[in-house]
């Protein structure tokens, strides 16, 4: 029987290659609760670390137009990257 | 003069740029030792009991006032209380005042509580860390309000005292819709001595962290809105005159102290290019703050403000 295990990863900018400045883990398998705030340093340097480490890329923010007027607002993480790994559990 | 300990420039800069201030130890132990007395007792665990009912009836019998939203904050706390007591020190009323100006209204407050595994294995709930979050709504606004946390004992990692993200306060984004973002560069988690305040700027990305203690962790927080516009309410006498701009990209060294270099210094989480509207938005927050609309930093303004007209 196989479970998802993502890993979603903020980057610094739009390249797969860049620093990691955000990051978040939820396991499917069950063996480990991930939680906010649970730790300070970052899995993965870069998106492109976690692709070696066998992480598979299955969605990527795209990059939008800015709205007229709005050029200088900030709001949510932009670069967001969500990966997968499929772990066999025992049933 | 209102003869309170203000904000200096500096620190005030500092509280544009990160949306905090930490007064550690300030409040005396006889208050912090008032409120807990005030606060009194959570029942101890007991198997099948819902957390929610232990900590309901904590909040009902504390001897804490129902306040309602929108009175004078000088109000909201009878005489001789204990929050009466810690608003009225000098260091916490000159904080107040530097940051939301003279009699601000009281917004809301609440007694935070976690609680350690014990209450959650008894309840049968899981022990988790709250989500990151922003409070309220959606918040355009270039005035704030500001939150006091209030540890009146002391906190330790393990307790999972509130957990921040400085810098994040000039995002405009809608209270748990962050929530999915688990861990950012650059949090901070409060580790304190009993008394410690932590002045929040109401924009700033926070969340409780999970107890794993063997006690119950304590946090009163209290929101206020300023009622006249925030400028010019710290310590102006210590706001050096910026007779130019300083160089930029191309420096030979580190650059002085000063209310530029606290501005302009990115957090670790900052992305390349929003991270350059962060300090646009800083030096948008300090033209308010100064009451100077000509101010800039390191040249954001001023570029995007040449328009080359004839």
């Amino acid at each position: 029987m196989r479970r998802q295990s993502v890993l979603v990863l903020y980057l610094s900018n739009s390249a797969l290659d860049s620093a990691v400045v955000g990051w978040s883990r939820y396991d499917g398998t069950g063996r480990e609760r991930h939680m906010a705030g649970d730790s300070e340093e970052p899995p993965y340097r870069t998106g492109l670390d976690a692709l070696k480490d066998g992480w598979r890329l299955f969605q990527a923010s795209q990059l939008n137009p800015h709205i007229p007027g709005a050029e200088f607002d900030v709001s949510y993480l932009k670069y967001e990257f969500w990966f997968e790994q499929l772990e066999e559990i025992v049933p | 003069m209102t003869g309170l300990p203000l904000l200096s420039a500096h620190q005030m800069a500092s509280f544009a740029a990160r949306g905090f201030l930490r007064l550690d130890a300030v409040v005396p132990d006889d208050v912090n030792r008032q409120f807990l007395d005030e606060v009194g007792q959570v029942a101890a665990p007991e198997p099948g009991r819902k957390l929610r009912a232990a900590y309901g009836r904590m909040l009902a019998e504390a001897d804490i006032p129902e306040t309602p939203a929108g009175v004078p904050l000088a109000r909201a706390y009878a005489q001789g209380s204990a929050l009466a007591r810690m608003l009225e020190l000098p260091v916490v009323a000159g904080a107040i005042r530097s940051l939301v100006g003279d009699n601000p209204l009281f917004d809301h407050h609440f007694l935070h509580v976690t609680f350690p595994p014990a209450y959650h294995e008894a309840s049968g709930g899981e022990n988790v860390s709250q989500h990151t979050h922003q409070d309220s709504t959606i918040d355009p606004r270039r005035a704030f309000d500001v939150q006091i946390m209030y540890y009146p004992h002391a906190v330790t990692l393990e307790m999972g005292g509130t957990r921040f993200i400085p810098g994040t306060h000039l995002r405009k984004v809608s209270e748990a819709a962050l929530a999915r973002y688990q861990n950012i560069r650059g949090q901070q988690h409060m580790v304190c001595e009993a008394g410690t305040l932590l002045f929040l700027h109401s924009g700033v990305w926070h969340g409780g962290g999970v107890n794993r203690s063997d006690r119950t962790r304590t946090m009163f927080k209290i929101r206020m809105n300023p009622r006249e516009p925030q400028v010019r309410k710290f310590d102006v006498a210590t706001l050096e005159p910026q007779d130019r701009q300083r160089p930029i990209f191309y420096l030979k060294g580190p650059q002085p102290p000063s209310v530029e270099q606290i501005l302009m210094t990115p957090e670790p989480w900052f992305e390349d290019d929003t991270g350059r509207l962060e300090m646009v938005n800083r030096v948008k927050l300090w033209r308010y703050l100064t009451g100077d609309d000509s101010y800039d930093a390191d040249y954001w303004l001023t570029r995007l403000e040449n328009l080359a007209a004839a």
